[in-house]
């Protein structure tokens, strides 16, 4: 439905956005991650069709945005970073003029402005001046502007950005229902969004895709993945080290003890070992273990080491 | 093809912007308070004992138009790119020139609502004598072509900034120059400092709005000056859709 090729954007000396290509078919979540600044909503900005790429093209739904604007932009359903909204209008009016100008008439306008008033549960500022709005409700009047038309593609920057725990929950939810039958990307920097929502992720870094991959993918690059974690009882932190640091699949181990519990973590020498879950399990053979678990791999972790590789260490 | 409906929807919005905010109500009761205080205190209606509103009524417009215009036309783009939503606007299914033109009827029409408020004057004239009613209805015509000539400039200017206030004072300036370059005491000026290049002073004189309302004032609809401002709309409206592509790709 949507493919990227080679797209480059600079602003004066700066690239923005520096050769970034992928292409996303029906059905998948892909999310954007990034520090600020990463070229994320300009990456969107080009897809949508607001500003055109210095370089490079997008093809959306076989239309070229640049070349065949119109039809392109029907199939885009499309809430900008920060949720913009005409504040001299009233929610319904903003709405109504959305409808409109998507084409809907009579009806049809009608009955799609009320299925995304119950979405986007706005019922009780219908009426209201979008002025006078909280920032949820501003930001979710602007998210019922982008699926007014029902449209193949979703393209989101940053959603959920400040709305309350259950509104975050509720847009998340929206967007996986919706995704089993669209094409829907967003951006965020809240990475538990990207296990509760993506199909894919995608991590953009001064505008270069620097990782593209499932979640559980991304997790296996961190060095947490695998890695076992596990607290014994009435053991000498010694004995306890000596013998886990003996383990073949083992590259590092990490203590901490305190009264008469010993926590220690255990680390794989290749990430994602399932071997070593066996092989400590086997080690503490006579120790009173409280707890054992296998760590799936920790995503912020993960997102630190792609994107500053040169402030580390 | 779907053209004609998009600027439609677009022109509604915006028109329907204006009476939701103050702005609209503000800008009729000014401008017919100003029509009627110049008409009948400083223009001296009365004193005239003429069944005529040119002296009296049109020739203040141009002066009106000059700072009221911008303020109508200043909020156009500036707004738009203030709060984002150019962002959507230009990410929606219709073409730019289709948005701007909307934009532009819209304001257009609202100052055709507030020119045909000033009725009461027409009516008086008519109850007191009996003027060439169609002289009026051509001054009238000029007057709105001049408020829209004003208007497209100030889109312009809109689309320059995203502070409304920068584009109030560029545009005035801006529309200050039409107004001056048939300024009798500025011609005069230019003919001093280019030394009767006649050529010069007629090119620029030619570009002042005041030359060309004055036929429409004695009841002359001439061609020319039709298409002066109409081309001055013109251009200023192709003007807004280059400024806001520069925009996008910078």
């Amino acid at each position: 439905m949507i493919k990227v090729e080679n797209l480059t954007k600079t602003f004066g000396t700066k690239r923005a956005v520096d050769g970034i290509s992928f292409s996303v078919e029906r059905g998948e979540v892909l999310g954007f991650l990034g520090p600020n600044g990463a070229g994320k909503s300009t990456t969107m900005r080009m897809i949508t069709g607001f500003i055109p790429p210095s370089s490079g093209k997008v093809t959306v739904g076989g239309f070229d945005i640049a070349e065949n604007p119109i039809p392109a932009k029907k199939l885009i359903g499309y809430l900008p970073e920060n949720a913009p909204a005409y504040t001299d209008m009233t929610v319904h009016g903003f709405l109504d003029f959305a409808a409109e100008i998507r084409g809907l008439r009579g009806d049809t306008k009608k009955s799609a402005i009320s299925r995304v008033v119950d979405l986007c549960f706005l019922n009780s500022v219908l009426h209201q001046d979008v002025d006078t709005l909280s920032k949820g409700y501003r930001h979710r009047t602007c998210f019922a502007q982008s699926i007014i038309h029902d449209p193949d593609i979703l393209i989101l920057d940053e959603p959920t950005d400040g709305l309350d725990p259950n509104q975050k929950h509720e847009i998340r939810q929206l967007i996986r229902k919706m995704g089993e039958k669209k094409v829907i990307i967003f951006s965020t920097h809240i990475l538990e969004e990207v296990d509760a929502v993506c199909t894919r992720a995608m991590i953009i870094d001064r505008g270069r895709v620097v990782s593209n991959g499932t979640p559980q993918e991304l997790r296996r690059k961190s060095e947490w993945a695998g890695a076992v974690t596990l607290r014994v009882k009435n053991v000498a932190v010694g004995a306890v080290q000596e013998k886990l640091n003996r383990l073949r699949s083992a590259k590092k181990i990490t203590t901490s003890a305190n009264d008469s519990c010993v926590t220690v973590t255990v680390f794989p020498r290749t990430a994602g070992d399932g071997d070593l879950t066996r092989e400590v399990i086997e080690a503490t053979n006579g120790w009173q273990v409280d707890e054992l678990r296998t760590e799936e791999g920790r995503l912020d972790e993960v997102f630190r080491n792609i994107t500053m590789p040169d402030t580390k260490g | 093809m779907n053209s004609f409906g998009n600027i439609k929807t677009i022109a509604k919005r915006e028109l329907l912007a204006y009476f939701t905010s103050p702005v609209a109500y503000v800008f009729i009761v000014i401008f017919l308070l100003l029509n009627g205080f110049f008409t009948f205190m400083v223009g001296g209606f009365f004193e005239r004992g003429e069944a005529s509103l040119a002296d009296s009524f049109f020739m203040w417009h141009p002066w009106f138009y000059l700072f009221l215009v911008p303020a109508v036309g200043m909020r156009l783009w500036a707004d738009e790119r203030r709060v984002g939503t150019l962002e959507l606007l230009l990410t929606m299914p219709i073409a730019p020139w289709e948005a701007i033109v909307g934009k532009f009827i819209a304001s257009w029409l609202f100052l055709g609502l507030a020119l045909i408020l000033t009725f009461p004057v027409v009516w008086t004239v008519n109850y007191l004598g009996s003027p060439d009613n169609g002289v009026i209805f051509a001054a009238y015509v000029g007057s709105w072509l001049m408020a829209g000539a004003y208007l497209a400039v100030s889109c312009i200017t809109s689309a320059i900034t995203r502070s409304q206030v920068v584009s109030f004072i560029i545009s005035v300036v801006a529309c200050l120059f039409l107004i001056l370059a048939g300024f009798p005491p500025v011609i005069n000026l230019l003919q001093n400092l280019t030394h009767n290049w006649q050529w010069l002073v007629d090119t620029i004189t030619s570009f002042s709005v005041i030359t060309h309302f004055e036929g429409f004032q004695k009841g002359v609809l001439d061609s020319r000056d039709v298409i002066f401002f109409l081309s001055v709309i013109g251009f200023s409206l192709f003007a807004t859709s280059v400024i806001l592509r520069t925009h996008r790709t910078t």
